[in-house]
Order: C-alpha cells, then structure tokens, then sequence
C-alpha cells in the first residue's frame, strides 16, 4: 500500500479497501522499519495523526464526500508552523518551541483533511544544499545512504523516496524542493511566489520563499498544490487569483506544438556528464511527442549565483534578528539582556546560518548597500527581463535541475562555494518569481544516481509544468518499466 | 549664563520630531485591538509578537489618517510610497527591526503657520514640515529592582506588547531657524498647534501624558550670524506641552553654558526631568546608529489613487486657525480675551459648553475664571480637572434659573472637582439652596437690622451704600445662600428706600 | 565565536564576497532594481478587530515569565 501513489490511495480509501488510520500505521510501521537509516524526521506526531485518521475514517463512514486528499499521509517540513506540534526550522534556537497557530499552508492540508505525520529534517533554517547544515543530524539518501537526499529540503524529499509518506510540503527558495527532488528522484515543484500563502512559513528570504509540493508522480504533485495555494489575506505578498488549473494539466500531459526553450548558460561546464546525458534524452522524448526545442540565451544567469548570494543573507540577516531568548526558544549566558542574547544566538546558531547574517548585515550597512544589495537587486531586473525574453520565444524553459547527482555527504561541507553552485540552475526562478517543476529524468550512467529535469514557465502558467511533467513521465515510465524508484535499493 | 544673555549671544536653531499614536480600532499591521490599559500580553497575535512566520498587513484607516495628517499639515502625498525595515535590537521591538519607512515616505514638504503669543505680541512663524510617515509601536517594558524604576540599576524588566504594532506617525520638521529668544515658544506653539490639529482630524486622542502625543525635541545654537549649524542635543521624555518650552530653553542655557567657556557640545540624547526642569545625559550617539535600511519585502508599496486623496481631502475639519477666527466673530469677543482663552488652552472647552447650549460669555467665565484659577493652584491646565463641559452647562443653567448665585456656584465647581458628582448633586449634597423665599430673606433681614440698629438708621435717612453692612450680615446668616440682589431690594424696601 | 571559527569564518567571507563583488559589474545606473516579483499595488485590511491570542497562549513559548509578562534580563539602557 505504501508503494502506491496518493491517487491511488485516495481510490483505495474511496473504495473501502483501506481506512484512513490503517493507511496511517502503514506509513508509521514504514518509518519505524527505515527512519534510524533514513533520517528523514525530527518529530512524529502519532497521536495527532491517528486522531485526524480516526476522524476522517468516522465520517467516510457516515457518507461525507471529501477532497481528492482526504485521509493521505504526508510529512511536512519543519519551517512551517503546525499549532502545538514542536518546530523547529532544523535549528537548535527553536528546540522543543510548540507555535500557538498553524501556517495557511497547514490550515488548508487540514482543510483538506490531509494527515501530517510529522515534521521532516532541513538545512538549519532553509539554508543548504544537502541538509547536513541541520543542527540535529543530516538525512541519508534512500538511494545511497552515504550521500546526501539535498537541501535545504532534504527530508521531505528522503520521506518521499523511502515510502515513508506519499506526499510532502517542502520550501523552495533557491532550489530547496527542486534540488533534492532531483538528487532522490522525486517530483518537487516550486510553485509561482505568491501562489501559496507564506504565513506561518519561517522566513529566510522574504521575496524569494514558496511553499510547495514533493511527491513521487506529477498528478500526486498537482493534486496537493491544488489543495495548498490559493490567496490568503493574511500574506500581503499572495496573489489574487485562481488558482491555476494544475490537476487538469497533469491529467492532460500533450506536449504537441509547444515551444521549449533550452537555456543555453544552464549546461555545459560544471554539470555531471551523466546529468546532461539524461538531459538530452529527456529533450529527445519531448521532442518525439511534437514539441518544438529551441535554443534561448539569458546571460544575466552567469551572476544569479552571486546576486542570490547577497539578497537572500541580506533579507535573513533581517528576519532572524527576532531569535534574541526574550520571547520563545533557547535562552542562554548569564548578565545583560544584550549578553544573554549574544550567548543564546552564538549557541543556537549553526555556523551556515551565521556566516550569512554576516554577510548579510554587511551587505545591507551604509556604505556598501550600493554596491552589494543595491547591486544584486538591478541583476535581479535584468534576469526578469532575460526571462520575459526567452518566454517570448518559447512556452517553457528547461535546464537539469542541478548540476550533479547526490554527492557523499561531508564532500562539500567545507567547501561553501562549491555547496552554492548546486543552485546554480534554480536560482534564477526565485529570483524572477516564476514557477519551475523537477521530474526524475533517470539515472546517471556514470553512478546510477538520479538525475532531475528541470521545467519553467512564467508566473501564475504553473499549469505547463504539470502538462510537460506528466507527458515527460508518462514517456518514461514506459521506457523504464517501472517507476524509477523501484530501481532504489530496498532499505528494510 | 541667563537666557537674555544666551539669546544675545547665539542664535538657536531647532528641530522637532513628534510621534502621534493613531486612534484606529486595529494595530497597522494586524487585528489585535488598541485600547489603552487591557490586561498585559491580552492584545497581541503572531504578527505584533513576531513569531517566526508571521506576516504583516497594512490598515487602510491608517493610511487613510496618515494622508489626512499629511494633507492638513500642507504636504504632497507621494504618488508611490513603501515601507522599509528599521533595524536595531531592543527587547521591546518582537522583530528586532521596526516596520517604517525611509526613503519613500507618504508625506513630504508640507508647512505649518503659528501664531505665537510673545511678551512683544503675536509674532508669526512658517514652521516647514520634512515629511510625514507611518510606523509602528513598541511593546512597553518595566523595570524591576532598580530605585526610581527606570532603567539604570534595574535588576530585570518584563514586558507587554499590547503596545507594539499600534500605528504611529511621525512628523519631522526640517531645520527650524530665525526663532531667536521665542524659541521655545515657537516649539510649545508648534506642538500645540499640530495637536489641535490632530485632535480636529480626529486621527488621535493625543493626550501627551498617555503617550498618544511624544515629542523629541532638537536643539543646536551658533554664534550670532554664523551660517553653519552647531552641534545638536536630541532632548526625549518631554510629556506636556510646558515641558516642551521648558526642555528647549533648559537646552539652549545649557548649550550655551558650554559654548561660552570655549566648550564642545557632545551630539547625543538627553532626558527631559519635570522635576528639575533640566535634561540629564543619555546614550552618546558619536555615531549614528547604522539601520541597514532596506524595502520592506513583506509589504507591497502603496500608490494613493488621486481620487482616494480627494476623498479625504474634503473630509478635514476646518484649520483650527481658521475656526478660533470663526469662533471669535460668532462669540463676539475682544482679541484679548480670545487670546487668554487659546494660551489657557480651554478654547474647546468652551465652545464645548456653548454647543450644549450655553451663553458664550458666561461659559468663558466660568471656564477662563473659577476653573482656570484652581487648574493653576494645581499646577494642571483646566482639561485636566475632572469638570466637563456638561459640568459647566448645568452650573449656568442653575445660576440662570435662580437656584444658584454666583457665590455658591464658585462653591459647587469646587465640589465637582473635588469629586462631589454633577453639579445638581452637590447642591444636594451640601444642602445648598438659594434663599429666594421672600418671607425667610425677611426674618434674616430683620435679625440684621436688629444687630445693626445704627446702620439702619443710616440708611433710612437716605445713606444707601450702607446698606452693603446690613446686606453682608444677610449673607453671612444665610451661609451666601441668599440671592444678593433680592436681598437688596427687600431691604431698602423695607428702610423705605427705593434702589 | 571561537578565534579558529573567527578565523575560518573570515576567509570564507572574504572568498564569498569577492565573488559576489562581481555583480557591480553588471549593475549599471539606468537598471531600476527589482525587490520584488510581484508588482502589485496597495495590500490593505479593513480597520477591525480580530481575536487575539490570550496571553497565556502568547507567553506559552517564554524563557521566563512574570506577572503575565515576559521577563527578561537588565537592559543597558538609554540613560546614562
């Protein structure tokens, strides 16, 4: 059962054949069974996931019609805010914080009558690329627990790949769903900014974060993004909108006709030989389908890295000034209260999360705000405007997801540079605001590791993304035989 | 040095900063309510806490006050404005950096005209306003362990956040030269002005002693006809509008004092004591404190649309300028008498008084007369008293209907403001009644005459004015209740007299 | 922070921001800066009250407490 996708449990919830809370055990027995290998969770909320279970099976029972989700399990990622239940941002600051309120995003997946069954493992604060930044214990792999399932999402995405939920939430503010999407073989979707409500998300980058959905086939990725976005008017950043028609584009997967535009700087140097191997192959089944490929240009992408690289340090710089001890979380040191907080976010903090305040803080002091902040934000209209460019001739832009495939953990961890060039592809939607999707595109020849491909359009057209995902997956799961994460060794 | 000897030798130059609490329903950036005095911790929600994941939204009556300041101050509102991060660490701020705004505010250059009541007579000053903008509130702290409860030698502090995230204004004027020895007056008439304005606007309660109205006063002065700007002092904790006057003149001697003996004034804050009518020392700001200022990216910017500006532009008030003129013509008063009335600052009282229906001249009485002269034995201005404009009508309403004379009624305004109750209970209460009855004021005049057999043989052959003894003796057994007049006449009636 | 974390912490700034110096290159005059994807225009609420928390639920995550406040330790203050 747990191998299933969510569609196909919600048949089978529908149907009879399973209950909401035998479903939930499952997935519970599952993580009992991998999680000491996995290390995909920081806290399980059984009690609370069995009675939300218990509800939903009751009133099936009594003939109510619910959501296409009610009663499916899903591991949420640990920035959100979940009423009552610990969260903790990955972070030692937050360690054993209960929120007094749920995040929109949790409200809805209620709403929705979605389980969460607990909050998965993260790079300390939405930084990283592996989530070894986590401040209690990195995540494994599924496919090779020596390497890292990416970052800063690492654990949802572990969750996914290792049967332990079907579905997951995970944040995206550089590349943190896509990313590790692509290094486990998972879908993830980084859906238009202002598509899902950010309140109750804990910010790190303020105009670059997004709340969006992890799982194991696009229509399973579709339906929770339907049950996530929406305006909220509690976020003033939210878009006034509907909701764009995602499901229905994920059921639809014809390609015949569109343009796809290859970003010509997002390949080449730098990325793993096998990657763009699966790259090409990917453009090879679109292009049998009837799509059309051409070759777009945006050269303000070579200085996205760096631009990132100052706007998100200097925006966290900012929202983290709040964990100071006086009101929630860690308290420690002894005098002044300046004191106190010094020694708490000396203790609380991880050594990436402060380095970029740092940065951060230097980047935004007068003098330098030109130059850096001020600087960063104009490359920031220029790669907008490269964007707009290419959309003009193309109705989708794709590149590989990352440049390599999952990388041993603790072989970057001293090296932050290099840990940043793993954004490299996903940067450039978060900074123009447009959605981008990551679809297993296979395994890399040279080490069997899965690969991911990468999908853009513009803002508020997610629904494209979930059109050339599903015809992508459909091609391929008939080339593969099976779905990809079938090949995954079996962990228990 | 004195101060004729301080104005003789330098010239001041002033800057004011006031910071208006707006009196919406809601915080600026949330639901929580805003009254004044809830239970600690009682009106606060994840956004004005800052817990990690809350997100701010703007209140449309706040921008739609702060236009209203903006428009009535004479300022353009900015086509296009948003809000920017202040940030600073401070336990009473929940986000570590305040939600404000800096290079694009919603109101810039606008002015303000004074009437400034000197000892030379009215003098008239442009004061030019820099901007105008919203922010927020802090949270307010207590300090516990130390003497005076203040912060220096505090063992810890708690806080409350009731306070924080209610909408502020701040209202910055650019440099304010040429005031010479009125200095401080220009700066008492100047925050005067704006919050009567503010009062008009019905954008704030603005009661400086609540906090609703602060005042952050800057001081600098330059020998006589130098060109450049000395160094300032920023001056705080001033609570009334008194104080403002006195914190700028306790500044400029102050200044002066150091300048004079070659000295350099220190840029930093000062702190404004009532007591002492001085300002002690506070942080040093050598520095100016780096902000790192940037675009507020939870908010989106905000761009008036014209006819929104339109909308409230025509919902203000009459000028408070224009309306003591309006007054002064309806009230028939001389411009002295109108000018007591503005400096004693009951003008609103009064017209307060006259709307319920009572005679301009005699609510001036009272108001400028009675009430004023003890709110100076206590050292308070007459809006402080516990009388009301209901209070003073009833009094005249009593007087005119011949239950009160004017004696007692001087009585009964001391008894509400004791805390008596309205004016008809404290005539119950202390049994006052006017002695009207004709047959009661006779007995009394009878046992006056009896007391006074001289007296009123004088009178009786023709000596009028002595008939004040005999009519004194009446007051005096009837406890002044007794109408005076009606007194008067039943007695010389009876010496057989005529008035 | 320790002098070896100092230490080390430095050198990667120092890497870091010559490679970010790079976008000053790029960042010419005439190009207006983006804070923000979205360009919308006036986000507002309407003035009313909604429920708040209640102050336990509030203080619920507070290091120290006292008297339905937050306590917290000496502040150096503004005053001398």
């Amino acid at each position: 059962m747990i191998r299933k996708s969510a569609n196909e449990m919600a048949a089978a919830l529908a149907s009879g054949e399973v209950t909401s809370v035998e479903l939930t055990k499952a997935h519970f027995s599952r993580i009992e069974a991998v999680d000491a290998k996995v290390k995909a969770f920081l806290h399980l909320d059984t009690e609370g996931a069995l009675a939300a279970a218990s509800v939903i099976d009751e009133r099936r029972k009594k003939g109510e019609e619910f959501p296409p989700l009610a009663g499916i399990p899903l591991a949420l990622k640990d920035v959100l805010v979940q009423e009552g239940v610990p969260t903790t941002c990955g972070s030692k600051i937050l360690e054993g914080w209960r929120p007094p309120y749920d995040a929109t995003v949790v409200k809805n997946l209620k709403k929705n009558g979605v389980i969460i069954l607990g909050k998965t493992n993260m790079d300390e604060f939405a930084m990283g690329s592996s989530t070894e930044n986590s401040a209690f214990h990195p995540t494994h792999n599924p496919w090779d627990l020596t390497r890292i399932p990416g970052g800063s999402g690492g654990g949802s995405s572990a969750a996914i790949s290792s049967f332990e939920a079907p579905l997951a939430i995970g944040t995206d503010t550089g590349g943190s769903i896509r990313q590790p999407a692509a290094v486990t073989g998972t879908v993830g979707v980084k859906p238009t900014y202002g598509g899902v409500s950010r309140y109750g998300l804990v910010a790190f980058s303020s105009s670059l974060d997004q709340a969006g959905p992890c799982a194991r086939t696009v229509l399973d990725a579709a339906l929770l993004h339907e049950a996530i976005a929406g305006h909220d008017e509690k976020d003033s950043t939210s878009i006034n909108a509907p909701v764009p028609r995602v499901v229905e584009a994920a059921r639809r997967g014809d390609v015949k006709g569109l343009r796809i535009g290859v970003i010509k700087e997002l390949q080449g140097e730098g990325y793993q030989a096998g990657v763009l191997e699966r790259f090409q192959e990917s453009l090879d089944i679109l292009s049998g389908l009837g799509a059309e490929i051409v070759e777009v240009t945006c050269p303000s992408f070579d200085y996205a890295l760096p631009a990132y690289y100052l706007i998100a340090p200097s925006e966290c710089s900012s929202n983290l000034a709040r964990f100071d001890a006086m009101r929630y979380g860690l308290r420690v040191g002894e005098g002044s209260a300046e004191e106190v907080m010094n020694a708490t976010r000396e203790a609380g903090f991880g050594r990436e999360v402060k380095r970029r305040i740092i940065l951060g803080t230097y980047a935004l002091s007068s003098g330098y705000y030109d130059a850096y902040y001020g600087s960063a934000q104009k490359v920031r209209t220029l790669i907008k405007n490269d964007f707009e460019k290419a959309f003009g001739s193309a109705d989708v832009l794709v590149s590989p997801t990352a440049p390599t495939t999952a990388f041993k953990i603790g072989e970057k961890s001293d090296d932050p540079l290099a840990m940043y060039l793993n954004d490299i592809a996903t940067i450039p939607v978060n900074l123009a605001g447009i959605c981008a999707i990551s679809i297993p595109s296979g395994l890399a020849n040279e080490d069997s590791l899965p690969a991911g491909f990468q999908v853009m359009a513009p803002a508020m057209a997610d629904d494209r993304l979930y059109n050339v995902g599903a015809a992508l997956e459909r091609e391929l799961l008939a080339k593969w035989g099976k779905p990809l994460l079938e090949f995954a060794p079996e962990l228990a | 040095m004195k101060y004729d000897q301080v104005v003789a030798t330098f010239d001041p130059v002033l800057g004011l900063e006031v910071h208006v609490e707006l009196g919406t329903k809601s915080k600026m950036f949330c639901g929580c309510a805003t009254l004044f005095g809830a239970e600690p911790n009682t009106q606060v929600c994840p956004v004005c806490l800052g817990l990690p994941g809350s997100l701010p939204v703007v209140n449309r009556k706040a921008i739609e006050y702060t236009i209203a300041i903006g428009l009535a101050l004479n300022c353009s509102i900015a086509p296009y404005s948003r809000f920017a991060r202040k940030n600073y660490f401070y336990p009473d701020m929940p986000k570590n950096f305040q939600t404000s705004q800096y290079d694009e505010p919603i109101c810039k250059n606008g002015y303000l005209d004074l009437e400034v009541e000197t000892e030379d007579g009215i003098k008239e000053f442009r004061v030019e306003i820099e901007r105008v903008h919203m922010e927020e509130d802090t949270g307010k702290s207590l300090h516990v362990g130390g003497a005076t409860g203040r912060i220096h030698g505090a063992d810890y502090s708690l806080l409350d956040y009731n306070r924080a995230g209610i909408p502020l204004v701040e209202i910055v004027t650019k440099t304010i030269e040429g005031t010479g020895k009125y200095a401080p007056l220009v700066a008492k008439a100047y925050v005067k002005e704006l919050r009567d304005i503010l009062r008009s606007l019905g954008v704030s309660d603005v009661k400086m002693e609540q906090g609703s109205l602060r005042c952050d006063a800057n001081v600098s002065l330059r020998p006589m006809g130098e060109k450049k700007l000395g160094t300032r002092s920023e001056t705080k904790n001033v609570n009334s509008l008194r104080s403002v006057e006195r914190a700028v003149r306790a500044e400029m001697i102050r200044h002066a004092g150091i300048l004079e003996t070659g000295g350099k004034v220190k840029q930093e804050t000062r702190h404004f004591h009532e007591n002492t009518g001085e300002t002690t020392a506070g942080r040093s700001k050598e520095q100016a404190e780096d902000y790192r200022y940037f675009q507020e990216p939870d908010l989106i910017p905000i761009a008036p649309a014209e006819s929104w500006i339109d909308e409230i532009r025509k919902t203000l008030p009459e000028r408070p300028s224009e309306r003591r003129k309006r007054l002064q013509s309806a009230w028939s008063v001389p411009d002295k008498e109108m000018a007591a009335m503005v400096n004693a600052d009951v003008l609103d009282l009064v017209a307060e008084t006259v709307e319920l229906g009572a005679d301009p001249t005699k609510s001036r009485g009272w108001w400028l007369g009675e009430i004023a002269r003890i709110a100076n034995e206590k050292e308070k201005w007459a809006g402080e008293l516990p009388i009301s404009p209901v209070n003073v009508k009833e009094l005249i309403d009593l007087i005119n209907a011949g239950e009160l004379t004017d004696k007692l009624a001087r009585q009964v305004v001391e008894g509400v403001i004791n805390g008596e109750g309205s004016p008809k209970e404290v005539v119950a209460l202390r049994g006052f009644k006017v002695v009207s009855d004709d047959s009661a004021l006779m007995e009394a005049i009878e046992r006056a005459i009896a007391a006074q057999p001289d007296v009123a043989d004088k009178v009786r052959n023709g000596h009028v004015p002595a008939a004040g003894a005999l009519i004194g003796a009446v007051m005096k057994d009837t406890k002044g209740q007794a109408d005076a007049a009606k007194v008067r006449s039943l007695l010389l009636k009876h010496l057989g007299q005529s008035e | 922070m320790s002098e070896s974390e100092l230490d080390h912490l430095s050198s990667e700034l120092d890497l870091i921001l010559s490679a970010v110096a790079r976008v000053s290159e790029v960042a010419k005059d005439d190009i207006a800066p983006t804070s923000h994807p979205l360009s919308l225009l006036n986000v507002f609420r309407e003035d009313v009250i909604t429920p708040s928390l209640t102050a336990d639920e509030a203080l619920s995550g507070a290091p120290a407490k006292e008297e339905g406040r937050f306590k917290v330790p000496q502040i150096l203050g503004e005053e001398a």
